[in-house]
């Protein structure tokens, strides 16, 4: 096949890939007439920023993201505590039913998400947890997907550093915090990369989860705007296109990371 | 050292992921088989019934709708996804110029949320105005009714009635298996383009020197050689997209799951039977039946696997 022929795709590939993005700017900056026009107009005629500012004042927005920077960073902290105290016992430590445990562990990740919906919000429910943070936060404190990946960097450290490090009186914590963890920074930085993501784009969950404003994180707060205001596709614009911001200005800053971090992934199983 | 405190200090460590493992993973698996067997209100269990929610699933025709749609969405999605991924993959392992572009390009979908996502695309399908409606109409096609339309796409292409079995899934389905897969090509993508660069490059000059045409490298050393890789993305695919539920809930009715239940998949009927009629005890039945689906498919794929490295 020619050269030529592979740009081609290529390049009608990324117009597909590109078009409802673009399409979503283009209309959080029409006026309403313009927006509802058939045929309807590729560059918007007047643009109007203050879509921005008016979806923005629609719905408690800033309340929104608040919550899900605070849910997300709690559980990113969260996850790399737990993994990190796991999957050294597992990698570095003897004990008596270390693979049974190990293997139990892994065999969680074979059960789908949305299995536990129904019983989470039973048990949250039972602790009187719906509606608060803790709901949205403390079950996602653990990744045992997290665990799996650090106990492989911890296994290939070398033991004579760990027995350079016990002779010159340094404790299992602190060997953990000064050598095993600096020595796995790229495992750290995909681990980061999925639960900030996760946190970010988690829908199914808090959906189930919360019932009011005060607490919601901004995937829920925006689904909810999207139903309460049905037809006014400007605003609803505006609102997606700063929902997903963040997340596009992360992208774009650590590409190579998230892409090979999910490379990666994949390629583990 | 004391051998006490070897016991006892690996389980401090390992404490806290025990604690909520066993509280928010391994809990829930049972208390959901539990709850299968109750009629399970809002007050907590009614009445014990056995399996009889299991055999009200049977006899439930929108049970079997929501897994008639579920096993379209999953027929149509996962072979496209395939098929425009590796098709993306092939072309640019190929050495080609900006490659870091045309990668990123594509992955944008992927960390995309699927609620702004979802917005978007409802707002291209709009039955009216939308921009769907306006490309058709440039290439000289009628517009179609996309997230409203019930009819079968079968039905639609032929033009006559067909019955229900053969009508296909509904436009509106259709419409949300097209979002999908666009938003998940760029993640399988990546993948299939990972296990093409493990593919060792003498094999491609022995076939190079052979003068070997395109399609028969293809067909002779990419295809076999990336089994493996296609088999992963078919089985993690599929597993993904039983699960669907995000874009029913976002881009449909009301009520959710229309027009004329013809979008109600699995996951969403579930959802429903929980929370908009606090059925419990049959939502939870649903649920046990979705993870026996899905456990197969993954103990399909465990064996696969370890057969391969067997051999190897």
């Amino acid at each position: 096949m020619k050269k030529t022929y592979i740009y081609i795709v290529l390049f009608l590939g990324t117009i597909i890939a590109l078009v409802p993005f673009y399409w979503m700017i283009a209309t959080s900056l029409k006026t309403p007439v313009e927006a509802v026009q058939f045929p309807p107009t590729w560059v918007p005629a007047h643009p109007r920023p203050e879509n921005y500012a008016d979806a923005w004042r629609a719905a408690p927005f800033a309340r929104y993201f608040l919550n899900t920077i605070f849910i997300a960073l709690s559980a990113l902290f969260g996850v790399i505590v737990t993994s990190s105290l796991a999957a050294y016992a597992f990698a570095r430590m003897e004990f008596k039913g270390r693979e049974t445990i190990f293997t139990l562990f892994l065999g969680m990740m074979m059960v789908p998400m949305p299995v536990y919906i129904v019983p989470g919000y039973l048990i949250l429910a039972s602790f009187g947890w719906i509606d608060t943070y803790y709901a949205l936060i403390v079950p996602w404190l653990v990744s045992v997907f997290s665990i799996f990946l650090l106990r492989q960097h911890f296994r290939n450290i070398p033991k004579a550093l760990y027995d350079a490090a016990t002779v010159d009186g340094c404790s299992d914590l602190g060997f953990l915090w000064r050598v095993a963890m600096p020595l796995s920074k790229p495992a750290l930085v995909t681990i980061s990369i999925f639960s900030l993501l996760a946190s970010w784009n988690s829908f199914i969950w808090p959906l189930v989860m919360t019932n009011r404003d005060a607490i919601r994180p901004v995937q829920v707060g925006l689904a909810y705007f999207i139903q309460e205001q049905s037809t006014n596709y400007t605003l609803l614009s505006a609102a997606s296109t700063f929902v997903i911001l963040p997340v596009v200005i992360l992208f774009f800053f650590f590409q190579r990371q998230i892409i090979e971090s999910h490379m990666k992934s994949g390629m583990k199983e | 050292m004391n051998k006490k405190k070897l016991f006892i200090r690996p389980f401090l460590y390992l404490l806290p992921a025990i604690i909520i493992i066993a509280v928010f993973r391994f809990l829930p698996i049972l208390y959901v088989m539990r709850v299968s067997l109750y009629k399970w209100g809002m007050g907590g269990a009614e009445k014990f019934v056995g399996l009889g929610n299991y055999l009200r699933a049977f006899g439930d025709l929108y049970f079997w709708q929501s897994l008639t749609n579920t096993m379209w969405y999953v027929i149509f999605v996962v072979p496209l996804t395939i098929l425009f991924s590796l098709l993306i993959a092939l072309l640019l392992n190929s050495k080609i110029r900006a490659l870091g572009f045309y990668r990123t390009t594509y992955f944008l979908p992927v960390v995309t949320s699927i609620v702004a996502i979802s917005m978007v695309w409802k707002w291209i399908y709009h039955p009216r105005i939308g921009l769907a409606n306006h490309i058709l109409s440039i290439l000289r096609i009628p517009p179609q009714g996309w997230l409203s339309e019930w009819r079968g796409i079968f039905e639609i292409m032929s033009g006559r009635n067909l019955p229900n079995a053969l009508a296909g899934p509904s436009l509106a389905l259709l419409s949300i298996i097209i979002m999908m897969v666009w938003k998940s090509i760029g993640y399988n993508m990546i993948i299939f383009l990972a296990g093409l660069q493990n593919i060792p490059r003498h094999y491609y000059e022995a076939a190079e020197v052979d003068g070997a045409g395109r399609f028969t490298v293809f067909r002779n050393i990419t295809w076999p050689l990336l089994s493996s890789t296609t088999f992963y993305v078919l089985i993690m695919t599929t597993i993904v997209s039983f699960q669907v539920f995000a874009p029913v809930w976002l881009m449909t009715g009301p009520p959710a799951g229309g027009p004329l239940g013809t979008t109600n998949v699995l996951v969403y009927y579930l959802y429903d039977a929980a929370f908009n009629y606090s059925s419990y005890g049959y939502a939870s039945a649903l649920s046990m039946i979705l993870f026996i689906v899905i456990l197969s498919l993954t103990v399909i794929q465990r064996r696969m696997v370890e057969r391969r490295v067997y051999y190897e």
